[in-house]
């Protein structure tokens, strides 16, 4: 690959770079960094404040078991999508990928009401069947997940089907030729070939989950210390005048997509050069 | 035994790949599937390996029927024309792969892996990526990789194809002494009819889905059983409308009877090579005539000069 020549800098290099740098910094920076520095206006107050209030890290709790769940169901399900998308030809399969994208597309909100319909436990159209058989929905965790597992649906499979699509089927087929079966091949060649894709879309899909608000609200029915994440608390917290606690609570949730993504920059290899 | 195919089809879609192909292609031997691109060779030897499935017909490989056996259990060693390498894997767990798929022990495949990595020349290369290689180094890798299995068949898909003409030729030459030493029954697939010529024992040309001739490379080039055999195996021209191989021409510069009379229109010197273009006295299409550039030198041949033309007899030409 031929490097790029350097452009020599004139004026306008500077002017794009700092248009640049101050569209990011008003858009995030700034206000980001607001809600580190009121969360630590009286020191660690708040966050002791925060942590030693059931309310809250009840919680946080349930916002990290939603979330993993969401990952875990995200990651098995993205991947054989993927697969399925990019490996074979059926019909419909443009209309699946299309799919796929949907939940980007609609409001979270939408996807909430979506859900209570579907699963409702009076009114839905699976939900009195659940209740019967004892299995709970809306208005509870699994209800949570789904919604979280929705929203974050696209962020794996967006991240493999360009990897699987640039690999191509060669090594797949050398390795079958070589003797291993289906299960041997995807585990020692595919998974090996899309595991930073992989990873990528994992932690994609993780802060989405722990960021999710509209979608959870709906369906959650936000009872405190049963069904209310971490983001409905600091809209609670917020509106009842506990700003702290709501500052220190959204200081937790960004602390926390902040460090999947810089342990993803760490961990990422430097050369992403393929083998040909 | 060997390789037998009986009345293999294969269409995708409306396109006719393989049309009725039957084949026998014997043990211990280099063969190889010549024919232009989109004629049906690789199809045949995709299908052979199982990475392909026929519409009909049977495949036996070594006295089994391996039609409906799935490519990893075939035992059969395949090349890819560009490499197939395992990316995230040495050189040397690149060639164990298949060994470690059986569930041989450590030592086992180390020594084994140990002695294919002398064999194609990349010891020193065992701990490299393949993305650390040059092209053939990476191809000789994947030769090593194929053979670890101690294939029943080895089968490789226009394996110098992606290759710079230099290296192209060195491995033509290390593929042959290869086979030499090693015996597997090696089947390839290629388009330049020089590397058939040169490297196999038993070439079979295919073109646009059937099998227009088999035969030893001095058969196909002597006894061709089609003018398509003929004009893809080296170069034609047209004399009184034969076609016959330029090289088969002699040229006089004096009257002989019953010969083509022209004129040198054009001269060209490739190399060792010299080229006349003939214009015959008739007016129709310029006859191409080669010879050797010492055999042009003593005749002090040149543009304009009147010369006449005749088949040299006993040699082929079809009609």
């Amino acid at each position: 690959m031929a490097s790029s020549r350097v452009q020599p800098k004139t004026a306008g290099t500077y002017v794009r770079r700092v248009i640049v740098i101050a569209y990011l910094f008003f858009l995030v920076v700034w206000p980001v960094s607001l809600v580190v520095k009121h969360t630590f206006d009286g020191g660690f107050g708040n966050i002791t404040t925060a942590l030693s209030d059931p309310v809250v890290t009840d919680a946080l709790r349930l916002t990290v078991y939603v979330a993993i769940w969401a990952v875990v169901i995200n990651t098995v399900f993205g991947i054989g999508v993927s697969l399925l998308l990019v490996r074979y030809e059926f019909p419909g399969r443009s209309v699946l990928s299309a799919l796929i994208d949907l939940p980007l597309a609609v409001s979270p909100v939408v996807v909430g009401l979506a859900l209570l319909l579907a699963y409702g436990g009076t009114n839905g159209l699976f939900g009195p069947f659940l209740n019967s058989i004892g299995f709970q929905v809306a208005f509870a965790t699994p209800g949570i997940i789904l919604a979280t597992a929705f929203v974050s649906l696209p962020l794996v499979i967006r991240e493999l089907v360009p990897t699987l699509q640039e690999i191509g089927t060669d090594q797949e087929q050398a390795a079958r030729s070589l003797g291993a079966g289906p299960w041997a091949t995807f585990r020692r060649i595919t998974l090996p070939s899309i595991k930073w894709a992989l990873v990528y879309g994992v932690v994609l899909s993780l802060a989405r989950s722990l960021g999710e608000f509209g979608a959870v609200k709906v369906i959650s029915g936000n009872i405190a210390q049963q069904t209310q994440t971490a983001t409905l608390v600091v809209e609670q917290k917020y509106q009842d005048f506990e700003q702290e606690t709501a500052y220190a609570t959204s200081f937790l949730l960004t602390l926390i997509a902040i460090a999947a993504l810089v342990v993803i920059t760490i961990l990422r290899p430097k050369d992403k050069s393929d083998g040909n | 035994m060997g390789i037998e195919i009986q009345g293999i089809n294969k269409n995708f879609g409306d396109f006719v790949a393989l049309d009725d192909i039957n084949l026998s292609i014997p043990t211990g031997r280099l063969t190889a599937l010549l024919g232009p691109s989109g004629g049906g060779k690789s199809t045949l030897l995709r299908i052979i390996a199982g990475l392909e499935s026929a519409d009909s017909g049977v495949v036996e490989i070594e006295g089994i029927d391996a039609t409906h056996l799935p490519a990893q259990k075939r035992n059969v060693g395949f090349v890819f024309q560009h490499y197939a390498a395992f990316k995230h894997m040495s050189v040397a767990k690149n060639i164990a792969f298949g060994l470690e798929i059986r569930k041989k022990p450590k030592a086992e495949i180390a020594a084994k892996v140990d002695e294919l990595l002398k064999l194609v020349h990349l010891s020193q290369f065992a701990h490299r990526l393949p993305s650390q290689l040059s092209g053939g180094q990476r191809q000789r890798m994947a030769l090593a990789r194929a053979l670890a299995i101690e294939p029943t068949v080895l089968l490789l898909d226009e394996p110098f194809g992606a290759l710079d003409a230099k290296v192209r030729k060195e491995l033509r030459d290390w593929l042959r002494r290869l086979h030499d030493e090693v015996h597997v029954t090696t089947v390839f697939v290629t388009h330049d009819q020089e590397e058939a010529l040169e490297v196999a024992d038993t070439i079979v040309v295919i073109n646009e889905g059937r099998i227009e001739q088999v035969g030893s490379p001095d058969d196909l080039y002597d006894k061709p059983a089609s003018e398509f055999v003929l004009s893809f195996l080296g170069p034609v021209t047209r004399l009184r409308g034969e076609l016959v191989r330029p090289h088969d021409i002699f040229l006089s510069r004096s009257e002989i009877p019953s010969a083509v009379a022209g004129t040198i229109s054009r001269f060209t010197r490739i190399g060792f090579e010299a080229r006349f273009d003939v214009t015959p006295a008739d007016g129709s299409e310029p006859v191409i005539v080669e010879m050797t550039r010492n055999e042009a030198l003593s005749e002090d041949l040149k543009p304009g000069d009147a010369v006449w033309l005749k088949h040299v007899t006993g040699i082929p030409a079809t009609r």
